[in-house]
C-alpha cells in the first residue's frame, strides 16, 4: 500500500503496523468492520488527534472528542489510519459531500463514491461547510463496501437534529438479474456544456446497456438546473460566512500576536488563519445576509433550491426509479492545466453534474465505469429517492457488475502524460480542486 | 415633594422632579413620553438551552462550558424540552397564542462574549405572540387607591444568553468567562404602552411574580437572571412617535425606574432646546441579518386536537397538557385572598409583592381566632415594618407564624391589651425561644382580670384628681384620656384601656 504522504497529512504508522501485522485473533471480531483500515478526511473531529481541516486557523488543534461518524467506525472494529488532506475548510475534497467532493474525486481516481441522503448519517463534529448540504460522504472500492459501511453509519443521532428519526436496517445487496422493472431517467439538462464527448458516449453506451437488458430507459427534464450553480454559490457562501465567524482565536486554533484590541486580535487572526478561496467567500456570504440584499439573494436562492428539489419530486413520481448521469465533465486535468483556471471558476465546472442532489437531499452514487483515453478513470452517477439507498445501490451493484471497470495501468498513465506527476512536491496547504 | 407629570394620557402617574425642578420649564408643552420593554428572563433548567452542561450562578469561571458553548467546531445545537415548556408556561400566562411553529435563527455579530460569532435566536416566527400583562399601580403614592393598567405583549422567543466579558484596562486585557454563554432566555417583549419609569418597574415587577410563580424562571434581578431594555422616546399629543434610544442591561427595580424618568427629561429638555435625539444603539446591529440556523428543524408543539395517536409523549410538548397545570398566577391569588379574608386590594397586593408572606398569613389566620382583618395589620405593618428595617426576607424571619399567632390569641383573648402585644413581639424578634406566654409572664403584662380591683384603682383615681373630674362634668370630655392614663399607670399598662373608659364613664356618670 503507497501512502502519498501529500493525501494523508497525520499518518498514524504506529497504527498502520497493526494493521498489517498479523495479530492472534484472541476474540470475536469488533464488528462489521474490524480490522478494515480507513482513512478520515481531516475535517472529522477525532480525539486525541489534530484535526485541522486543511486550514492554518486549526494547524495544531487537537480535537477533544470523536464525530459521531468516528466513533461508529472505531466501535465497529475499523482501524484509523490517519486524516487526509483536504482543501482548506473542505472547499473540495474527499470524505464529505457538499457539492460533490466526495463523488467528484471518487469518480476521478477510479473508486465508488456515495453521498447518502441528507439526514442518514450524523454530521456531529463534521466540521460543517454548508450546514444544510453537508453530508458524510463514503469512498470505497466497490459498491458492495459502500453498502457494508453505511449500514455502520447511517441512523438517528440525538447529538445531531437534523437526522431522521426513523430506525435504520443496515442491508446486504441482492445480486439482480431482471431489470425490466426498473425505470431509468435520463435528465436532458445534464448535457451540460463543457461535457467531454468521451464521456457522452459513455452515459450513452450506459443507457443503452440498460435498456438491451430490458429496463425502461426514458428521458427527462429537471428544468432548473442551469440555476443550481449560481443558487449554490449564494446558499454555500452565506453559510459559510456564518459557520466561518466562530473563528476568533479566542477559545481553540490560531490566534495572532497582534494585542492591540480584541478587534484587532480577530481581524489579524482570520487574515492570518484563512487562505484566500476562504476569505472570499466569507465577503461574499456577508454580501448576502446585508439586511438589504437578504430578500433579494438569500431568500431568492431558498425559493430556487425548492425548485431544483420540485424537480426531482416530479420526475420520480412519474415512475422513475433512478436517474443516470455523468459525475464529471471530463477525466482528471493534469495539474498544470488546473491551475490555470481560478478557484471559483474551477469549482463551477466541476460541481455541476454533482451539486443539485445536495441542494436536494437526494443520495447519489459514482461507479467507475471505463477508463479514458489518457487511462484515467471515468465514473458515471445515479441518483435515487430519498432514503431509498437500498435501491439506489442495488442499481449500482448490477452497473458495476456489467462494466467490469479494469484495474489502472499507471505505467500506461505516465507514458500519456509524464506532467502528471510533477505536482506532488509542491502541493502541501494550498488547495488542489474546489468543491 | 411630587408634581404631576405632563404626561397628557396618564393622569395617574407621578413625576417625582426633586433634582429637576431647575429643568421644570416655563412653558408647559405637553409631552407624551412611550416606554417599551425587552425583558431578558433566564429560564429556570438544569441545563443550557442548546447544550447539556449546567447552570448555575457563580460558579468557578469557565466550569460550566460543554464543548458546543466554547463553539468547538463540529458541535451542534440539541434543543432542550424544558426551556421549550418554560417559554409556553410563560407564554400562557401571559395571554398569548403560542404558535405551534416556531423557527431558530442566527443572529451575527462579533464580541468576545460571543463564542460562535452568532447568537441562536428566534426572529422570524418565535414561540409566542399578541399576549397581555395587566399591572398594579398606586395612585399618589398611598396604599389606598391602587389602578390596573395593561401592556400589550408582542412576543416571546427563546435565546441563548451570552457569556459575560470584564475589561481589565490595567493590564489591557478582557477576561472572558463562558459559564453563562447558551444559557436559555426568554425574551419578553413588551409594546410601548407604558408612560413613565413607575409604570415601567410596576411592569416589571409583576412579569417577575409571575415567572415565579411559574417556576419557568427564578428572576432574581440581582445574579442577572432579569434583566431590562427600555425603549424611551417623547412626542407631542396628535404627532408621530419621536426618535427613541435604548437604555440596556438594567438590572434593578428602582434603577430601572429613575433611568427611564431621567431619559424622558433629558429628552424632552434637549427637544424643547431645539437638539434631537440621536440613536446610537441601533447603528451597532443593522448590517448584518438573520440567517436561518440550518441545524435545528422547526420547534413544532401540539395540543389535544393536533396530537397524533401513536406519538410517543416523551417526544411532544402537548400545549393543553400544560395550561391545564398552570398554577394560580399572581393576580387571581390576589382575588382569592381579597376574596377569603376580606381583606383589602391594596393589603392583598402588598402580601404578594414580599415572597413568602401571603403564605405566612395565611399560616398565621390558620392558628388564631383572631379575624384575618385583625391579623393583615400586624402583618403589614408589624412583621413586614421589623423586616424591612433589617433587611430580611420573610423566610428568615426570627418569628415564625406560630409564635405570632400564639401572642395574636393571647391578644384576641383579651389576655394582653395591644401595647403589651407590641412589646412582646418587641421581645421575640430577639428570637432567645421565649414563647408569647413566657414573655408576658416574665414581663407581668398580663391584663387585670379581676374587675373589682380595676374599680376600685378607678374609683381612686377618680377620688383623687378632682379638677379633671369637674372638667369632665362640665363637658371637657378630652380630659378622660388623662385619668385613663392615671389608671394605665396605676395598673403599670396592665388594664384595657376599653374597659377603663368604660369604668371610668360609668362612675363619673353617677
Amino acid at each position: 500500500m503507497v501512502i502519498d504522504e501529500n493525501a494523508v497529512d497525520t499518518a498514524h504508522f504506529g497504527l498502520i503496523s497493526i494493521a498489517f501485522a498479523i495479530i492472534p485473533n484472541a476474540g470475536q471480531p469488533l464488528g462489521v468492520l474490524d480490522g478494515i483500515p480507513v482513512a478520515v478526511k481531516d475535517n472529522f473531529n477525532t480525539a486525541g488527534i489534530e484535526t485541522t481541516c486543511a486550514s492554518n486557523m486549526l494547524r495544531g488543534y487537537i480535537s477533544p472528542y470523536n464525530a459521531t461518524v468516528v466513533q461508529k467506525l472505531l466501535d465497529q472494529g475499523a482501524v484509523l489510519l490517519g486524516k487526509t488532506n483536504l482543501d482548506e475548510f473542505a472547499m473540495g475534497a474527499l470524505g464529505s459531500d457538499t457539492g460533490g467532493s466526495t463523488r467528484n474525486p471518487a469518480a476521478h481516481c477510479g473508486v465508488v463514491g456515495l453521498k447518502p441522503t441528507y439526514g442518514l448519517i450524523s454530521r456531529h463534529g463534521l466540521i460543517p461547510l454548508v450546514n444544510s448540504m453537508d453530508v458524510p460522504g463514503i469512498l470505497t472500492r466497490c459498491v458492495d463496501d459502500a453498502a457494508l459501511m453505511l449500514g455502520s453509519l447511517a441512523g438517528h443521532d440525538p447529538k445531531d437534529s437534523t437526522t431522521v428519526q426513523d430506525k435504520f436496517k443496515p442491508f446486504e445487496l441482492p445480486n439482480l438479474t431482471d431489470v425490466s422493472q426498473l425505470s431509468i431517467g435520463i435528465p436532458k439538462e445534464y448535457h451540460a456544456p463543457g461535457l467531454s464527448s468521451e464521456i457522452l458516449s459513455l452515459w450513452s453506451k450506459a443507457a443503452d446497456l440498460f435498456r438491451n437488458a430490458g429496463a425502461k430507459v426514458v428521458e427527462v427534464s429537471l428544468p432548473h438546473t442551469r440555476y443550481s450553480i449560481v443558487c449554490y454559490h449564494v446558499l454555500c457562501t452565506a453559510e459559510v460566512a456564518s459557520n466561518m465567524a466562530r473563528f476568533d482565536g479566542l477559545e481553540y486554533g490560531h490566534r495572532s500576536d497582534m494585542n492591540k484590541s480584541t478587534e484587532s486580535m480577530y481581524a489579524a487572526t482570520r487574515r492570518e488563519g484563512f487562505n484566500d478561496v476562504v476569505r472570499g467567500r466569507i465577503l461574499s456570504g456577508n454580501y448576502f445576509l446585508l439586511k438589504q440584499n437578504y430578500e433579494k439573494y438569500f431568500i431568492k436562492a431558498q425559493k430556487v433550491r425548492r425548485l431544483i428539489a420540485n424537480d426531482f419530486v416530479k420526475v420520480f413520481r412519474s415512475g422513475v426509479d433512478v436517474l443516470l448521469t455523468p459525475t464529471t465533465l471530463s477525466d482528471a486535468a493534469p495539474y498544470m492545466e488546473f491551475i490555470k483556471e481560478d478557484n471559483r471558476t474551477r469549482s463551477a465546472q466541476d460541481d455541476i453534474l454533482t451539486q443539485a442532489a445536495n441542494m436536494a437531499g437526494l443520495p447519489a452514487i459514482t461507479v467507475p465505469t471505463a477508463l479514458s483515453e489518457r487511462g484515467l478513470p471515468v465514473g458515471l452517477q445515479f441518483i435515487g429517492r430519498s432514503f431509498q439507498e437500498q435501491q439506489l445501490l442495488t442499481v449500482a451493484k448490477w452497473f458495476e457488475k456489467q462494466v467490469q471497470f479494469p484495474v489502472i495501468q499507471l505505467e500506461e498513465v505516465k507514458r500519456h502524460d509524464h506532467s502528471v506527476f510533477q505536482h506532488q512536491k509542491s502541493s502541501s496547504f494550498s488547495y488542489h480542486r474546489t468543491c | 415633594m411630587s408634581e404631576f407629570c405632563s404626561c397628557y394620557e396618564c393622569e395617574n402617574c407621578n413625576y417625582f422632579l426633586d433634582d429637576m425642578e431647575k429643568l421644570y420649564p416655563v412653558n408647559l408643552a405637553p409631552w407624551v413620553p412611550v416606554v417599551g420593554l425587552e425583558v431578558h428572563a433566564q429560564i429556570s433548567s438544569n441545563s443550557k438551552l442548546f447544550s447539556g452542561s449546567q447552570v448555575q450562578f457563580a460558579a468557578p469561571p469557565n466550569s460550566l462550558v460543554s464543548f458546543f458553548d466554547a463553539s468547538l467546531p463540529g458541535t451542534l445545537p440539541v434543543l432542550n424540552r424544558r426551556c421549550v415548556e418554560a417559554a409556553v408556561m410563560t407564554g400562557l400566562a401571559l395571554n398569548c397564542s403560542i404558535n405551534k411553529k416556531s423557527l431558530f435563527d442566527r443572529k451575527h455579530y462579533f464580541y468576545a462574549d460571543l463564542p460562535a460569532g452568532y447568537q441562536i435566536t428566534q426572529q422570524r416566527v418565535p414561540i409566542a405572540v399578541n399576549g397581555s400583562l395587566s399591572y398594579s399601580l398606586c395612585i399618589d403614592n398611598k396604599m389606598s387607591q391602587m389602578v390596573t393598567k395593561t401592556v400589550r405583549i408582542k412576543q416571546i422567543q427563546l435565546e441563548q444568553d451570552s457569556g459575560k466579558s470584564l475589561h481589565d484596562d490595567t493590564r489591557s486585557q478582557t477576561l472572558v468567562d463562558l459559564n453563562r454563554a447558551g444559557v436559555g432566555l426568554m425574551e419578553v417583549v413588551m409594546e410601548p404602552d407604558m408612560c413613565c419609569g413607575e409604570e415601567a418597574a410596576a411592569a416589571v415587577r409583576e412579569l417577575q411574580l409571575i415567572l415565579q410563580t411559574l417556576g419557568s424562571s427564578q428572576a432574581v434581578m440581582a445574579e442577572g437572571q432579569l434583566r431590562v431594555d427600555a425603549n424611551v422616546s417623547v412626542h407631542h399629543p396628535g404627532e408621530p412617535y419621536g426618535v427613541r434610544t435604548e437604555l440596556k442591561n438594567i438590572n434593578s427595580l428602582r434603577f430601572l425606574a429613575k433611568a427611564v424618568d431621567y431619559e424622558i427629561q433629558r429628552q424632552i429638555e434637549e427637544l424643547e432646546n431645539g437638539g434631537m435625539i440621536l440613536n446610537e444603539t441601533r447603528a451597532f446591529d443593522s448590517k448584518l441579518g438573520f440567517m436561518p440556523e440550518p441545524n435545528l428543524p422547526p420547534l413544532i408543539l401540539y395540543d389535544a386536537k393536533s396530537l397524533p395517536a401513536n406519538m410517543n409523549h416523551q417526544q411532544v410538548i402537548n400545549i393543553d397538557w400544560i395550561h391545564e397545570r398552570l398554577p394560580d398566577l399572581p393576580s387571581v391569588k390576589r382575588e382569592k385572598l381579597v376574596e377569603q379574608y376580606g381583606i383589602l386590594p391594596e393589603h392583598s397586593f402588598t402580601l404578594m409583592n414580599e415572597d413568602g408572606l401571603a403564605e405566612f398569613f395565611e399560616n398565621v389566620v390558620k392558628q388564631t381566632q383572631m379575624k384575618p382583618k385583625r391579623v393583615i395589620g400586624w402583618i403589614l405593618k408589624d412583621l413586614l415594618g421589623y423586616l424591612k428595617e433589617h433587611s430580611l426576607t420573610v423566610k428568615e424571619s426570627p418569628v415564625s407564624s406560630y409564635l405570632l399567632a400564639d401572642l395574636l390569641n393571647l391578644l384576641e383573648k383579651e389576655e394582653i391589651s395591644s401595647t403589651a402585644a407590641k412589646q412582646v413581639l418587641a421581645e421575640l424578634w430577639k428570637g432567645e425561644g421565649k414563647t408569647p406566654l413566657e414573655i408576658v409572664k416574665e414581663q407581668k403584662l398580663q391584663l387585670l382580670q379581676d374587675q373589682k380591683e380595676l374599680e376600685q384603682i378607678c374609683q381612686a383615681v377618680i377620688d383623687r384628681q378632682e379638677n379633671e373630674v369637674m372638667a369632665i362634668k362640665a363637658g371637657n370630655r378630652k380630659v378622660l384620656n388623662k385619668l385613663i392614663g392615671l389608671v394605665q399607670r396605676e395598673t403599670q399598662g396592665r388594664s384595657s384601656p376599653v374597659l377603663v373608659k368604660q369604668l371610668l364613664e360609668k362612675k363619673l356618670s353617677e
